[in-house]
C-alpha cells in the first residue's frame, strides 16, 4: 500500500483502524480491514436515479472499490434537479453508464461496472455475486423483485435458523418530497420487504363510475381522458405517457371535460402528475437517505459501529423528525421464511405438481417454472429451454429431485394473490410421504 | 428611476375561452401556432411600490435596478398571481395597463421549468423564485459544506459564495467529491466552486480564498450582503461571534458540523414566520360544527328522503348529510352537539339510519367523517398563542406577517365569530357533480367574503401604524387567510445564550431519557471537544500519537466540568462515548457529511421559501444507531 492511498482515507481510517466501544462484536479494526473492503467487497447499486447517484458517490468515498450499478432508464431533463452526476448534454444517455463514468472520473481507484438493463433480465446468479445490494428505487414492484431474489439465496438450517453465509443483506432507501426512509434488510433476521409490505399504502385509484358520471375535481377529468376517453377514440392504440402528443391529447380532453362540468384546475403540469403518477423529488432528501444507506452498508461490512435496527423514518417537512423502528419479522413470510411446506406422494409428477401450485391457497401460482438446486426442472420460457425440459413434466418430482426425502425448490410464475396478477417467485420445502425418515416431518409450518 | 416590465406569453387550448376574468389586458399580438392561440402582451409599470417591486423581484429572480421580463407558459397560477399584483399595483400607482409590447424573448424558458418540475411540485413557482433570488455564503468547503451547497445549486439557488482559505490535501480526496487529484495543492474554495458551477450554470458561483475567521474577526460587514450564511465546521468561539454578527445584520444563519459518527445542525435566526407551513395531516376546514347561514340554506334545499332518480340518494355529499343530522340532533338535545362517547355513537347510528341501501358510499363517508361534527369550535391553542404574541401589537416597523396577525385577531373577535377566515376548499367526497360544485361555490364565496373583511382590516391597521396601506399584496393576504389555521412562528435562542445558560430542565430531561442518552452525550462532547482543542491546539484523538488514553481522560474531565457548569452536577454521560469521541478524532467522514449537509440544505430551503416548518433547537446526528434528536436547550 503506497503512501498516497493511506492518507486518502485519512478520515475513514479513524473508524476502520481504531478500536471502538459501540461496535459490532466481530469488529476487528486495522489496515487489513480497510484493504479487504477495497479488494474483496462487491456491492450492487440498483437504480442510478436520485438515490443511486448519491449512493455511488457515497460508497466510492466510503472505501468501496468494486461497485456495479444497474438501471434500465435513460437520462431526462427532469432528473437534473437532483441527479447530480448528469448534465444537460447527457440527456438521452443510459443513466447507469454516465453515473459510473462520472464517479470513476473523480474517485481514483474505484471500479464501477454499469448495467444498462432491466433487473429482471439479469440471471439470478448475477445478484449472488455481491456482498450487499443497495436499493435506490422508486417502485414497489422493483423492490419486491430484488427482495425476492435476495431472499431466494437464503437457506435455513434444520432448526429453522438462517444459514448465516447465505444471508444477502440489502439496504433500501426511498424518498418522497421532504420525507424518506432507510432500512436494513437481513433476510431471515430482520423483516424483508414483503414482511412489511403494509408500510406502502395502496395507490389512490378513482372508481370508474366517478370518472364517467360524477367528476368533481381536475384529477377526475384527467383520469377520464386518460383511462376512458383515450381507448374510446384510439381503438387499439395504447397510451404512452412519454409521447408528448399523447399527453397533450389527454390534457386537451381533460380541459374539455372540465369545462363541460364547470370544474377548475386542470393544468398541463397536473395532467402529467396524475397520468404518470409523478412523485415529487428533491436533492436534499435523496442525499440524506442515500448517505444513511451508505453508512449502514459500511457498518454491515466492517462492523465499525452498531447497525440500524432496522427502519429509519425521516420527515423534514414539519420540523425535523427521525424515528428508528425495530419492525418484527413475519415468521411464515412467503419470501424470507423457510418456505411453505408441501407434502407430496413420491409418485406425483412434475406436471401434477405445477397444477397443484395453481390451487394452493397461499400461492395461486400459474405458469410456474421450477428450479431445484442449480438445475432447471421446467421453464416456461424461452421456448428452446421449454422444449428441452418438456420431457420432465411426466416424470415423478421425487425422481427429478434426486430421491431425497426433504428438500427445497424454487418456483416462479404469475400469482393471483391479493386479487392482483403479479410475477412471483418463492421457495418451497417439499416433503415426500412414504420416503425414508418421514416420521420426523415438520408439521408446524404446514400450509 | 426603476421600472418594471412584465412580458406575458400565454398558451392555451384554442377552444378554451378566456377564463382569466377580471384581468384587463390588451392582446398586442394574436396568432395561430400549432392550432393554439398564442398571445403576447407586455405591461410596463413605472415606479412600482416597494412591495410590488419585491413580488416581481421574487418572481423574476433579479435585484433592484434591473428591468424584469417574465414569461408564462401554461402556467395560469403564476400568471394570475402576477396579474393580481400588477392590478393592485396599478390601482395604487394610477398606472395604465397594458402599455407597450416587448420584442424580446421570455426569460423563464420551458427547459428550466422541466428541469425543476419535480421540486416545483413541492414548493411552487413562488418558492422557486425565493430560492433563485437568494444569495448564500458558505464558510468552509469540506464535505459537509460542499454537499449542502451541492443540493442547493441543483435546486437553482441564486448565488453562492464559498469562503475557505485552505488548499486541497490528499486526505480531502477521500471525503470530498468536489475535489479530485488535479486539485491537490490548489485552493479548495476554487475547486469546489468550479465543480458546483458545472452542476448548474444558472447559479452565480463565487469563491474567496480566505479563512472564514478573518471575516468574522475583522470584517463583520462582509456578511450583510447575503440572504443566508451556512457556517460549517466552526468551533464554539467562532460560532458565538458569527451569530452576533448575523443577528445584528438580520442575516439568516445555519450552522452545520460533522464529527466522526456525530455532528449537528443548528438554525439561528431571531424569528422565522411561515404562512404556508404545509402540514401533512390537517383537519379540513368545512365547519360542520358551525355552519354559516348560506351553507345552512343550501343544505335545506336538499331532501335526504329523495327517491327519484334512484341514484340521487347516494349522491348527496356527506357535508349535507351531516349538517342535516346535526340539526336534527340539536333539536332533541337542547341545541347541543354530541360530546360523550355514548352520544357520538348514537349520532353515528342516527346517520346510519338514514341509509336506504348498504352500498351508499356517501353515508359510509358521513359516518367516518362524523368526528368533524364533534370537533370543538373556534381556534386552536397554537393560533391563540400567536394572536396573543406581543408582536401582534403592531407598529411602524412590524412585518407583513404580524400586521396580518393583528388583522386576524380583530377578525376572530368580529366577523369571524370566534373562527379564523374560512379556507374555502372542500375535500373530495362521493357526490353528484352538481351538488359538489354548488358546495364548492358556497365555501369559496364565504372564503372570499372573509378575505375581503381581512383585507380591509389589514389596510386599516397599516394606515394606523403609519405604513403604506397597500403595501401587502392581495395574493399575500389571500394566502394568509387560506392558511390562517396553520401559521407557524419559530424563534431561536442566540448561540451565546444557549451556551452560557442552557435550559437546565431540558438538559435534565434529556440526560434521564434513554432515547436521548447518546444525543445529549454527543451535544456535551462536541462542546467539550472544542474546549479541549482551545487548550491543546488539537481535537481529542486527532493524531495517531499514542496518546488516545490521555485524550480520553482529558475529554472526560472537560465534559464533566462542562456538565457541572450547566447545572447538571452528578449526571454522567454514557461511558463508552468518551472513547468513541476520541476515536472519531474530528474526522469528517463523507457519508456523515453528506447526511448533515443534506439536512442543512433542507433547512435552508425551508427558511428561504418560507414554506414548511424549519427544525427547532439543535439537531444532533447519532450515526451509531440513528436515534438522532433535536435538543431545544
Ligand atoms: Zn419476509
Amino acid at each position: 500500500m503506497d503512501a498516497v492511498d493511506v492518507s486518502k482515507s485519512r478520515d475513514l481510517d479513524k473508524l476502520l483502524l481504531r478500536h471502538g466501544n459501540l461496535v459490532d462484536p466481530g469488529f476487528s479494526p486495522g489496515p487489513d480491514l480497510r484493504d479487504d473492503i477495497r479488494e474483496y467487497v462487491k456491492i450492487l447499486v440498483v437504480g442510478a436515479g436520485g438515490l443511486g447517484c448519491e449512493l455511488l458517490k457515497d460508497l466510492a468515498l466510503s472505501g468501496f472499490r468494486n461497485l456495479d450499478v444497474i438501471d434500465m432508464d435513460r437520462i431526462e431533463v427532469t432528473n437534473l434537479n437532483r441527479q447530480f452526476l448528469f448534465r444537460l448534454e447527457d440527456v438521452g444517455k443510459p443513466k447507469a453508464e454516465v453515473a459510473a463514468k462520472r464517479v470513476m472520473e473523480r474517485v481514483s481507484g474505484v471500479e464501477i461496472v454499469p448495467h444498462f438493463s432491466r433487473i429482471e433480465d439479469k440471471e439470478i446468479e448475477f445478484y449472488n455475486d455481491f456482498n450487499i445490494i443497495a436499493l435506490g428505487l422508486d417502485s414497489i414492484e422493483a423492490r419486491k423483485y430484488i427482495n425476492g431474489v435476495a431472499c431466494g439465496f437464503l437457506e435455513y438450517n434444520d432448526d429453522d435458523t438462517p444459514k448465516s453465509q447465505t444471508i444477502k443483506p440489502m439496504v433500501d432507501g426511498g424518498t418522497e418530497g421532504f420525507k424518506g426512509h432507510a432500512r436494513v434488510i437481513m433476510p431471515g433476521v430482520t423483516p424483508c420487504f414483503e414482511c412489511t409490505i403494509w408500510l406502502f399504502p395502496p395507490q389512490v385509484k378513482f372508481p370508474l363510475c366517478t370518472l364517467a358520471e360524477t367528476p368533481r375535481n381536475a384529477a377526475h377529468c384527467i383520469e377520464y381522458a386518460h383511462l376512458i376517453k383515450w381507448d374510446e377514440v384510439h381503438k387499439g392504440k395504447s397510451f404512452d405517457p412519454d409521447v408528448p402528443e399523447h399527453m397533450q391529447w389527454v390534457y386537451d380532453e381533460a380541459i374539455r371535460r372540465a369545462e363541460l362540468f364547470g370544474i377548475p384546475g386542470v393544468t398541463y403540469s397536473l395532467t402529467q402528475g396524475v397520468v404518470k403518477n409523478i412523485i415529487p423529488a428533491i436533492a436534499s432528501t435523496n442525499a440524506i437517505i442515500s448517505s444513511a444507506c451508505a453508512l449502514e452498508t459500511l457498518k454491515i461490512v466492517s462492523g465499525c459501529s452498531k447497525t440500524l435496527t432496522n427502519y429509519l423514518a425521516y420527515n423534514g417537512g414539519e420540523g425535523l423528525y427521525t424515528k428508528v423502528t425495530d419492525f418484527p419479522r413475519v415468521n411464515d413470510c412467503l419470501v424470507c421464511g423457510p418456505g411453505i411446506l408441501i407434502e407430496l406422494d413420491t409418485s406425483v409428477t412434475l406436471s401434477k405438481f405445477i397444477e397443484m401450485l395453481e390451487e394452493h391457497p397461499k400461492l395461486l401460482l400459474s405458469k410456474a417454472s421450477v428450479i431445484h438446486g442449480n438445475g432447471n426442472l421446467y421453464m416456461q420460457a424461452p421456448p428452446v429451454l421449454e422444449e428441452m425440459l418438456r420431457g420432465n413434466l411426466s416424470k415423478p418430482l421425487y425422481d427429478l429431485m434426486g430421491r431425497v426425502q426433504k428438500d427445497t425448490i424454487h418456483v416462479s410464475g404469475t400469482s393471483l394473490l391479493n386479487e392482483q396478477k403479479q410475477s412471483f417467485s418463492t421457495k418451497l420445502r417439499v416433503l415426500f410421504k412414504g420416503a425414508d425418515g418421514v416420521a420426523d416431518m415438520d408439521t408446524a409450518i404446514g400450509a | 428611476m426603476r421600472s418594471l416590465s412584465i412580458h406575458g406569453k400565454i398558451t392555451e387550448p384554442a377552444k378554451s375561452k378566456n377564463q382569466r376574468t377580471g384581468i384587463k389586458w390588451k392582446d398586442n399580438l394574436t396568432k395561430q401556432e400549432n392550432s393554439r392561440t398564442v398571445r403576447d402582451s407586455h405591461y410596463l409599470i413605472e415606479q412600482p411600490s416597494d412591495s410590488e417591486w419585491n413580488i416581481c423581484k421574487h418572481l423574476a429572480g433579479i435585484r433592484k435596478g434591473f428591468s424584469l421580463s417574465l414569461s408564462f407558459s401554461r402556467n395560469t397560477h403564476l400568471f394570475s398571481l402576477c396579474c393580481d399584483s400588477l392590478l393592485s399595483l396599478a390601482d395604487a400607482n394610477h398606472c395604465k395597463i397594458p402599455m407597450e409590447r416587448l420584442e424580446q424573448e421570455p426569460t423563464m424558458a420551458e427547459p428550466k421549468k422541466t428541469k425543476y418540475d419535480r421540486q416545483l411540485r413541492i414548493w411552487g413557482e413562488l418558492g422557486q423564485a425565493a430560492l433563485e433570488t437568494a444569495s448564500i455564503c458558505l464558510l468552509n468547503c469540506g464535505p459537509t459544506g460542499s454537499e449542502a451547497l451541492k443540493n442547493l445549486v441543483l435546486g437553482g439557488i441564486g448565488s453562492i459564495t464559498i469562503v475557505d482559505g485552505s488548499k486541497v490535501e490528499i486526505g480531502d480526496l477521500g471525503n470530498n467529491f468536489m475535489v479530485d487529484e488535479k486539485s491537490v495543492g490548489q485552493s479548495k474554495a476554487k475547486c469546489v466552486c468550479g465543480f458546483l458551477q458545472e452542476l448548474n450554470d444558472a447559479v452565480k458561483a463565487n469563491f474567496i480564498e480566505e479563512n472564514p475567521d478573518t471575516f468574522i474577526l475583522n470584517d463583520p460587514f462582509f456578511f450583510s450582503q447575503f440572504t443566508l450564511v451556512v457556517a460549517t465546521q466552526l468551533v464554539e468561539d467562532s460560532m458565538v461571534k458569527l451569530d452576533r454578527i448575523c443577528r445584528e445584520a438580520n442575516v439568516m444563519l445555519v450552522f452545520a458540523r460533522s464529527y466522526g459518527l456525530t455532528g449537528f445542525v443548528r438554525i439561528s435566526v431571531k424569528e422565522h414566520t411561515a404562512i404556508e407551513s404545509k402540514p401533512d395531516h390537517f383537519l379540513d376546514d368545512i365547519r360542520l360544527n358551525n355552519p354559516w347561514p348560506e351553507l345552512k340554506s343550501f343544505v335545506e334545499t336538499i331532501d335526504l328522503n329523495v327517491a327519484e332518480p334512484p341514484a340521487a340518494h347516494k349522491h348527496i355529499p356527506y357535508i349535507v348529510i351531516l349538517i342535516k343530522v346535526a340539526e336534527e340532533w340539536a333539536q332533541t338535545h337542547n341545541s347541543n352537539l354530541p360530546t360523550t362517547r355514548e352520544e357520538k355513537n348514537e349520532f353515528k347510528a342516527l346517520v346510519k339510519s338514514k341509509m336506504v341501501s348498504m352500498d351508499e358510499d356517501n353515508y359510509r363517508e358521513a359516518i367516518e367523517a362524523s368526528f368533524k361534527v364533534f370537533a370543538p369550535r373556534g381556534i386552536s391553542q397554537y393560533t391563540q398563542d400567536i394572536i396573543n404574541d406581543s408582536c401582534a401589537d403592531v407598529g411602524p416597523n412590524s412585518s407583513e406577517f404580524w400586521i396580518m396577525v393583528a388583522a386576524l385577531k380583530e377578525f376572530i373577535s368580529n366577523e369571524g365569530g370566534g373562527e379564523v377566515p374560512l379556507e374555502g376548499a372542500i375535500p373530495d367526497m362521493t357526490s353528484s357533480t352538481e351538488h359538489y360544485i354548488n358546495l364548492q361555490k358556497i365555501y369559496h364565496s364565504k372564503a372570499e367574503a372573509d378575505f375581503v373583511a381581512m383585507e380591509q382590516r389589514v389596510k386599516n391597521i397599516l394606515a394606523k401604524v403609519g405604513q403604506d396601506p397597500s403595501s401587502i399584496s392581495k395574493s399575500t393576504i389571500k394566502s394568509f387567510c387560506k392558511n390562517a389555521r396553520k401559521l407557524k412562528v419559530c424563534r431561536y435562542r442566540m448561540i451565546e445564550d444557549e451556551f452560557r445558560s442552557p435550559s437546565v430542565a431540558a438538559l435534565h430531561k434529556c440526560l434521564d431519557d434513554e432515547e436521548y442518552r447518546i444525543a445529549i452525550g454527543f451535544y456535551i462532547l462536541l462542546r467539550a471537544a472544542d474546549r479541549f482543542s482551545a487548550t491543546y491546539k488539537k481535537f481529542p484523538g486527532q493524531f495517531d500519537d499514542g496518546l488516545m488514553d490521555h485524550d480520553v481522560a482529558q475529554l472526560k474531565t472537560t465534559a464533566l466540568n462542562l456538565l457541572s457548569e450547566m447545572g447538571c452536577d452528578g449526571y454522567l454521560l454514557q461511558e463508552e462515548l468518551y472513547n468513541e469521541m476520541c476515536r472519531f478524532g474530528a474526522a469528517e467522514v463523507h457519508v456523515v457529511a453528506a447526511f448533515i449537509g443534506g439536512i442543512t440544505s433542507q433547512e435552508v430551503i425551508k427558511l428561504l421559501t418560507k414554506q414548511f416548518v424549519p427544525m427547532q433547537g439543535t439537531y444532533i446526528f447519532n450515526g451509531i444507531d440513528h436515534k438522532s434528536q433535536c435538543l431545544t436547550l
